[in-house]
């Protein structure tokens, strides 16, 4: 899981961007408190192959949760 | 196109459209936004430098914060948030400014002044692209400024708290506030106009997160085109506007408030590029995301204010080429500015140097 709470973009998508890189993950957990920061991760994982969805996660942050398309 | 990407193309188009009408009502030619120069308006205006041509408080800034502010509030995004690097972001906005007043214009008005047809604004593109791939450099090496905290709410309200005051001050106007009445400082369009074009522009940019470093920083890191399309939307918006009302004069020199030092400029431009990188955006964005409840973009703006009275208390900011009874003057960036500059970029390497950060393994 990726602990990007409290970083303003791009800092999370860099974040992520290194974990798929490095580590090509089946699914990866991203925990953000920015609403463009979802926006962001979203679309960074549709542009490489990965689903994402984003649930509310307490007060003013977002799960995200990224799948590796088949 | 996603719906996402027709609002900030369209908030391209908005914002060219609002700076064609702000020139219009009597802004500066190719000035209908300028974040930077519109900020050192504001420092002249409260009495920070004393360069009698740029002092007017600016309704434009006012309301992007505001309109920034109002769309945050209604979407429920205002978070009151701070603490990351404060005082470094400090000293980076008051880099940023000394590099873009050296160009004469933030990343905003460099579009503008492109779209003008002022072909010496290339060089400022050239240098500001340059100047992102530099952060981008750093980023991909671990560079970052630190986690943001929640903090009380009244810490969101304090640049749009200032700005109110700024306003009260521009319509009271007491004496001590400082108005221009010549130059650039004395062209403006009445100010409920300039202040309903920051209004709508801040809330548009709030909602569609444009940001003119942010656009080609995520090409250079993501090969991700969304946040450019704004950049080119203005681009085109105003090019098209400038042709139809005979405002487009392609040329070399003597442009509306702008200079042919080449070099000086694509260095200007890739300081405020760079540090616009390590900022996490352009000074527009630094003004949403105050209004937003960013303190951490609040002492950023805070810093351009001051690095816009030092870039004209020290003579760094550059000197418009004129033409003046058939006699033409070029202007240019002083030694004092060329000195600024390369002190800038020295402080850049080693912010970024001093904070890169071993990468924060996923668990």
């Amino acid at each position: 899981m990726i602990d990007a709470r409290g970083y303003s973009c791009p800092m999370p998508v860099v974040m992520v961007q290194k974990e798929v890189k490095v580590n090509a993950p089946a699914t990866l957990e991203v925990l953000v408190d920015d609403p463009c920061a979802v926006e962001n991760i979203t679309r960074f994982a549709h542009n490489n192959g990965y689903e994402a969805s984003a649930q509310p996660a307490g007060d003013d942050e977002f799960a995200l949760t990224l799948v590796k398309k088949a | 196109m996603s719906k996402s990407k027709y609002l900030v193309a369209g908030t391209g188009v908005i914002v060219g459209l609002a700076a064609l009408i702000l020139t219009a009502a009597g802004n500066p030619a190719n000035m209908g936004f300028c974040i930077a120069c519109f900020l050192r308006d504001i420092a002249g205006g409260l009495g920070l430098h004393s360069a009698e041509k740029v002092q007017y408080l600016r309704p434009e800034i006012v309301g992007l914060v505001l309109g920034a502010m109002l769309a945050a509030l209604a979407g429920r995004e205002f978070r009151a948030r701070a603490g990351s690097a404060p005082a470094l972001r400090f000293v980076l906005g008051m880099i940023v400014m000394v590099g873009a007043l050296a160009f004469l214009g933030c990343p905003l008005r460099m579009v503008l002044r492109l779209g003008g047809g002022d072909v010496t604004a290339v060089a400022g593109l050239l240098g500001f692209a340059a100047g992102i791939g530099a952060g981008v450099l750093f980023l991909k090496r671990g560079f970052s400024l630190g986690r943001a905290y929640k903090v009380k709410k009244a810490e969101g309200f304090v640049l749009p708290g200032f700005m109110i005051a700024v306003l009260a001050l521009l319509i009271a106007a007491p004496a001590f506030i400082h108005f221009s009445q010549a130059g650039p400082g004395a062209s403006h369009a009445f100010w409920l106009i300039s202040l309903a074009g920051g209004l709508i522009v801040g809330a548009l940019a709030q909602k569609s997160r444009l940001c003119m470093a942010g656009g080609l920083r995520d090409v250079f890191l993501f090969r991700d085109f969304h946040l450019v399309s704004g950049f080119a939307a203005i681009f085109v918006t105003v090019l098209v506007g400038n042709l139809i009302l005979g405002n487009f004069h392609p040329a070399l020199s003597v442009q509306p408030v702008a200079h042919h030092d080449y070099l000086w400029s694509f260095l200007g431009m890739g300081l405020a590029g760079w540090g616009s990188v390590l900022l996490g955006g352009c000074p527009l964005r630094q003004l949403i995301l105050a209004g937003e409840g960013n303190g951490d973009s609040a002492v950023t703006v805070l810093g351009m204010l001051v690095g816009a009275a030092l870039a004209h208390n020290f003579g760094m900011a550059g000197n418009a080429d004129a033409m003046t009874d058939g006699v033409f003057t070029a202007g240019g960036v002083a030694l004092s500015g060329r000195v600024g500059i390369c002190i800038g970029l020295m402080l850049l390497l080693v912010i970024s140097l001093a904070n890169l950060h071993k990468e924060e393994k996923a668990k």
